[in-house]
């Protein structure tokens, strides 16, 4: 006869269970899977290839696969000075792109139109898309991208995940 | 040398006259010779190569307003010539094509006719190449500010979608370039050109959009 209960987790009955919150367990996923788009468009994309090579090595922080078709990838990183005839074509790849997805603006460039004050360039990339992080410099450093990206990986941890997968209208 | 080639071309050619330039020998042919007489350079004076087709816009006052200008090279003396042709519309300048003698001319032309809009007849495919199509502006013009003016974004439905216009640049104290005067460049002190558009200088007039005809 049982004389006591016992209340709360028990590994010989339920196994090895770890309790959590939605939102963590969705959020610590997401942030260490970030499946980048490369939307190279000048002098930045090298330094995003660097970002990408053995010196620098992205792939320490879980965002190694880039993938060259938006159907793909979550998180699009514009590496680049955006002129107004390129500028449909970056929002139509970020359309296609599946949700959740997140916009990196690498650079002056991308993200305020930078030395080029010109009649041809978006003065800003953020104009035609959301833009989750801005990175300056000019081109900036890998280790500034990467530190972007980490700044990403913080922001997605924020993210109210579970309610949104909930709730129809993100 | 470039006196000599000089003396050649014009003799038999009344057309032409000669040219002031700072470096390589330049003659001004007259637009209705222009075609007969680059041909003549490539095929009689051994000026095989078209490096360069450009233009020059005076300004909006002087007349004429627009000059084509060709730079050609001879492969086997290694020498330049550059011909320059008056527009002689100066409202719609028009110059003949000459992308029938050097393919090259096909994209050069079209990026002078992007840039100043002047259009060559008898080219084969004249749309813009730099700017996208449907844009109103010529921006190498005199008249056009280097912020831009404000149109319609390329590509309707994102235009919709992000409520995105081609706006003026703002200039923020720019642009930042050495000056004209005083000694070389690589010895000059840049400099921010003030294009800003304030209360004490406001923006320049606008300019007539120029009509797309195709």
């Amino acid at each position: 006869m049982v004389t006591a209960t016992e209340y709360g987790y028990n590994s010989k009955i339920e196994g090895d269970v770890v309790v959590s919150r939605a939102d963590a367990v969705i959020n610590w996923i997401r942030s260490h899977s970030v499946w980048p788009m490369p939307m190279g468009l000048a002098c930045c994309a090298i330094e995003l290839m660097a970002a990408g090579g053995s010196r620098f090595d992205i792939s320490r922080f879980g965002m190694e696969v880039m993938r060259f078709s938006p159907r793909q990838s979550d998180c699009m990183i514009v590496a680049g000075t955006v002129t107004y005839k390129m500028a449909p074509a970056v929002r139509r790849i970020y359309d296609q792109m599946a949700e959740p997805k997140w916009v990196v603006a690498m650079g002056a460039c991308a993200s305020t139109g930078g030395m080029y004050r010109s009649y041809a360039v978006l003065q800003g990339v953020d104009r035609i898309v959301p833009v989750d992080v801005y990175v300056s410099g000019c081109p900036p450093r890998p280790e500034a991208l990467l530190d972007a990206m980490i700044t990403l990986q913080n922001k997605i941890r924020r993210e109210r995940s579970t309610a949104r997968l909930i709730s129809s209208n993100r | 040398m470039s006196d000599e080639l000089l003396t050649t071309l014009m003799e038999r050619r009344t057309f032409l006259s000669a040219r002031p330039s700072a470096d390589h020998p330049a003659v001004n042919c007259p637009a209705s010779h222009l075609v007969a007489f680059l041909r003549d350079l490539r095929d009689a004076e051994g000026f095989e190569m078209l490096l360069d087709v450009t233009a020059v816009d005076w300004a909006e006052s002087r007349r004429p307003r627009f000059t084509c200008v060709y730079h050609l090279f001879d492969l086997e003396r290694s020498r330049y010539l550059r011909v320059a042709s008056d527009c002689h519309e100066d409202a719609n300048p028009t110059m003949p094509s000459v992308a029938g003698l050097w393919a090259t001319a096909d994209w050069h032309e079209r990026e002078t006719y992007d840039m100043f809009g002047i259009r060559f007849e008898g080219h084969p495919d004249l749309r813009r190449i730099l700017m996208w199509d449907g844009y109103p502006y010529y921006p190498l013009r005199k008249d056009f500010p280097l912020a831009g003016e404000e149109t319609d974004l390329p590509g309707a439905d994102v235009a919709e979608h992000t409520d995105a216009r081609v706006s003026a640049a703002p200039m923020a104290g720019g642009p930042f370039v050495s000056g004209t005067s005083g000694g070389p460049m690589s010895e000059r002190e840049p400099r921010a050109k003030d294009e800003s558009w304030t209360e004490n200088a406001p923006k320049p007039k606008k300019p007539d959009p120029t009509k797309e005809s195709s």
